[in-house]
């Protein structure tokens, strides 16, 4: 079904390539418009060994004829004996030329007769119009004929194949037909030494498709050649568990670059700040209606911007949720510096407002936040598919965390944050004013939570409780990499991100999370202070 | 000894509140059995068991105002053990349904029937006998805080850490519970209870029963919390909370007391939870939910931590709070409750009870200070009154 669907979409690619290239499309083989006239008086077998004979004239005309056929549409018309494509009309049917496409008017249905066709025929069709796409002067359509040969090959289609291989200057194309060459050739009646050079051919596809392939004749096929298949079957599922490992990395550092990106506000208020910022998750929350809301905007008035509104949701989140962090600090948080368990209830009790807040406003289900179309899709690497937003998500995610790293290292209002952190009344006493500072630190903290936002609400449910399912994997990363060290939070949020990837193919996610859990409860244990403690006084203000 | 151990805890508002429970506990179920229903005195059955939930909660208030107010140990972890004992009543209960539930197999409860189980699990065994169920309720919160606080304490976890980590613990175990293939009903968690032991659970007398409990248990709890914080011992978990590191150069064993109180506090929460899972009928994982241990945090908060009534105080104002507010208006709620948190820490750390006990005090105090102004003061009373004021 899916397959028909396929190869339906790219004859009418064809159709509509194949009528502005058709004028200087020089033809090669014969006329295949008597062969189609043929097939008015032909039976089942004279019609197969037709087809053949069409898709030989490497004519990519005669598709949308076969096509008909194959959907019961070709009629013979009883007056002169030719033959019709017939589309259902308003009175009878609406007659076209087979070749040229030109329409020949209605005519009632009494006037035609329909050329019969079976499941026999309709399979010869489908691999002759594959076949047939092979030389077509498109690129794009030869390449989708080859894949589709790859997909399903047939000995039938060889000839065709290997005519259009010769003819064939591209060189992704002709790599590709090489393969689909060599897939067909182990289903035909080809020498031995020929289906070898087959099987190493397909060995070098690579991937699952390969072992599909070679799997699927490994029956069949001639007791001779059942070392080489085994031992590229070996090779190839050897390189494939690599692949699966490979995935199963690359999943995880995309997990754990969503808890990096959750976590590392956490870092800043928690880790620098010594606050235990319970509101946290509730920020990420904002951030992503702020996301909706952008994009809101964009739908209603400027549909042309939707590409852009994440990089504009990014500032608008960013000073959003910074200026919500700014107003929970001056009017709570600073009264409770150097209690830090204090400020766990305080932010708890702010996060249940924000949240009843966004529940009052936006009600409590799940908002609709779009993919622009550059985050959407997927593109292959050997043998893995990465999908395009998991790929920025990763990517966005370090570059938040170098950003951050360089502020906090190599600008002066860095400098006066860690020297705040480091000893409050000796930074007060060089001038720096600590309470703006701090101030400052929980504003940049909740910001950058804001954006984690705007990344989140492309993988996530955008709801009231979104930050909720964060908060506990954020504290855990920045616990397990060591408070107070931005480095902590990387490696700790990648690590658990991988580990978190690996458990689960064998004990399941919920399995896999809670053993995760237990993980860290335990290395707790070892290293009270996490993955990279800070050493000297700073541990004990 | 013993006996010196518990007169030691009958200070006099420990007395006044014990009273009190015991008080309830015979009234109000009496006014509940005894009177007519149109009668102005008569208690309606869910209102008291509401009240009855309430008692479950202070009693859970009180467990972590132990660990926190006296020793210093913040754990969101608490509704862990108080799951964990309710579950531990929920199987006795659920084995007590016997061949009366719909399916109406006599071993297997409903939910291990619906979900393919072909015999009971070997941690549902004995569980139909009420000891070894109660025995459960102890030892299960029991053991988990011993195992836990063995670890977390010999190596020294604390203050935010300890907090984290026995939070990243109850929602592990949220996680847990919510699998269907542990055994313990799946998000459904246990429900549709008939008897206990042999009396219907839904009967107004065993209703008032169970609320006389509670009210007999927390006042029990209470005082062995007292005899616990009034003894020698107790002066020394004070010294853990105020100054760890001098009370380990001292010579004391920290991580054993702080262990020991752990313990105990989670074995009260365990009860709490058995007490609570008959009068609301229902415990499922949702009381493992790292929110809820957040908000035991705040009754014992606004009660005022660090004085043995005020948890009781918070936990029973706070939760009438709550059912008044969802009712009344329940876009309100979080609003409330949010709000009180960042009062509470903001402007009452003392909690009620504790800036009430504050402001007694202080008044003292001053009268003394007034007193000696005078010149019919001594001296010693005052710089002692001022000192305990401070």
């Amino acid at each position: 079904m899916q397959d028909n669907k396929l190869l339906r979409a790219f004859w009418l690619i064809l159709i509509l390539s194949f009528s502005v290239s058709a004028p200087c499309f020089a033809q090669s083989g014969a006329d295949p418009k008597p062969l189609i006239d043929a097939l008015a008086k032909a039976d089942f077998s004279e019609a197969e060994r037709l087809i053949g004979e069409i898709a030989l004239t490497g004519d990519v005309r005669a598709v949308p004829a076969l096509e008909a056929f194959s959907e019961g549409d070709l009629y013979v018309r009883k007056a002169d004996g030719l033959v019709f494509i017939g589309k259902a009309g308003d009175d009878g049917l609406e007659l076209i030329e087979p070749i040229t496409g030109v329409s020949a008017g209605p005519a009632p249905k009494s006037a035609l007769t329909k050329i019969k066709i079976n499941n026999n025929l309709r399979r010869v069709i489908s691999s002759a119009a594959g076949g047939l796409t092979l030389l077509s002067p498109d690129r794009s359509v030869r390449l989708s004929a080859a894949n589709a040969v790859l997909s399903s090959p047939s000995a039938e289609n060889l000839d065709l194949v290997e005519t259009a291989l010769a003819k064939e200057t591209d060189p992704e194309v002709k790599a590709r037909m090489t393969e689909a060459r060599a897939v067909s050739v182990l289903s035909s009646d080809r020498s031995v030494d020929d289906k070898r050079d087959a099987i190493r051919t397909i060995k070098t596809i690579g991937g699952n498709d390969a072992l599909s392939i070679l799997s699927a004749v490994s029956g069949s096929i001639d007791a001779s050649l059942k070392g080489d298949l085994d031992a590229a079957l070996a090779a190839l599922q050897s390189k494939q568990k690599l692949w699966d490992m490979a995935q199963n990395v690359w999943y995880g550092l995309s997990l754990g670059s969503v808890l990096l990106l959750a976590a590392i506000g956490l870092a800043i208020t928690f880790g620098v700040m010594g606050i235990i910022n319970m509101a946290h998750g509730e920020m990420v929350m904002l951030g992503a209606y702020s996301t909706f809301m952008v994009q809101d905007l964009i739908r209603d008035h400027a549909p042309g911007l939707f590409d852009w509104s994440l990089t504009i949701a990014l500032p608008v989140a960013f000073l959003v949720t910074g200026a919500v962090g700014l107003v929970i600090e001056r009017a709570v948080i600073r009264f409770l510096y150097g209690r830090p368990l204090e400020t766990l209830l305080a932010t708890w009790g702010v996060s249940l407002i924000l949240q009843q807040t966004i529940r009052s406003i936006f009600g409590p289900t799940n908002q609709e936040v779009g993919n622009p179309s550059w985050m959407s899709g997927s593109f292959p690497v050997g043998g893995m598919t990465i999908t395009w937003n998991r790929m920025w998500i990763i990517v966005f995610s370090l570059t938040i965390f170098f950003t951050l790293l360089v502020v906090m290292k190599k600008s002066a209002y860095g400098l006066s944050m860690r020297a705040v952190t480091q000893n409050r009344r000796m930074a007060s006493s060089m001038g720096i004013r600590t309470p703006w500072v701090d101030a400052l630190t929980f504003a940049l903290g909740s910001g950058i939570a804001g954006i984690a936002g705007v990344a989140l609400s492309q993988i996530d449910n955008v709801s009231p409780n979104l930050g909720q399912s964060y908060i506990i994997d954020s504290f855990m990363v920045v616990v397990f990499g060591g408070v107070g060290n931005l480095w902590g939070t990387l490696v700790g949020a990648l690590s658990l991100g991988v580990l978190n990837k690996f458990l689960e193919p064998s004990v399941g996610a919920v399995l896999g999370k809670i053993l995760v859990l237990v993980l860290i409860i335990l290395f707790i244990q070892k290293r009270p202070r996490g993955l990279f403690a800070l050493k000297g006084r700073a541990v004990e203000a | 000894m013993i006996s010196g151990f518990i007169f030691r805890a009958l200070e006099g508002k420990i007395i006044v509140a014990i009273a009190v429970l015991l008080g309830i506990a015979v009234l109000v179920p009496a006014l509940n059995l005894m009177t007519a229903p149109d009668s102005a005195l008569h208690i309606p059955t869910y209102v008291m068991s509401l009240f009855g939930k309430y008692l479950c909660y202070a009693l859970l208030a009180l467990a972590l105002d132990l660990v926190w107010g006296y020793c210093g140990i913040l754990s969101l972890g608490h509704g862990a053990f108080f799951a964990l004992g309710g579950y531990a009543m929920g199987m006795y209960l659920m084995r007590q349904i016997g061949p009366r539930g719909v399916y109406g197999n006599p071993v297997l409860p409903d939910f291990m029937v619906f979900l393919n189980y072909k015999e009971l699990p070997w941690f549902w065994y004995g569980m139909d006998w009420f000891v070894v169920a109660m025995a459960m309720v102890l030892l299960v919160p029991g053991l988990l805080a011993f195992v836990f606080g063995w670890f977390a304490f010999r190596s020294r976890v604390n203050g935010v850490y300890l907090s984290i980590i026995t939070q990243a613990m109850t929602y592990a175990l949220m996680l847990a519970f919510f699998r269907n293939d542990m055994g313990f009903g799946g998000n459904n968690g246990l429900t549709d209870f008939k008897d206990i032991l042999g009396f219907q659970v839904q009967a107004d007398g065993t209703r008032a029963v169970l609320f006389a409990l509670s009210a007999v248990v927390l006042a029990l709890c209470l005082l062995i919390s007292s005899a616990i914080v009034r003894s020698k011992f107790g002066k020394v978990l004070v010294g853990v909370r105020d100054a760890e590191s001098r009370v380990r150069f001292l010579g004391f064993r920290v991580e054993n007391i702080k262990l020991f109180t752990f313990v105990v506090s989670a074995m009260m929460a365990g009860i709490a939870g058995a007490l609570f899972v008959p009068q609301v009928g229902i415990i499922n994982p949702g009381e493992f939910a790292p929110a809820n241990s957040i908000e035991i945090v705040v009754w014992t908060a606004v009660g005022g931590r660090g004085t043995l009534i005020g948890p009781i105080i918070g936990a029973v104002l706070v939760n009438a709070g709550k059912s008044f507010f969802t009712g009344a208006f329940p876009e309100f709620w979080l609003y409330a409750l949010g709000s009180l948190f960042i009062f509470v820490t903001r402007f009452l750390p003392r909690g009620i009870v504790g800036t009430v006990q504050h402001g007694f005090k202080a008044r003292d105090a001053m009268r003394a200070a007034a007193d000696a102004e005078k010149g019919r003061g001594d001296i010693g009373t005052v710089a002692q009154t001022v000192q305990a004021a401070e």
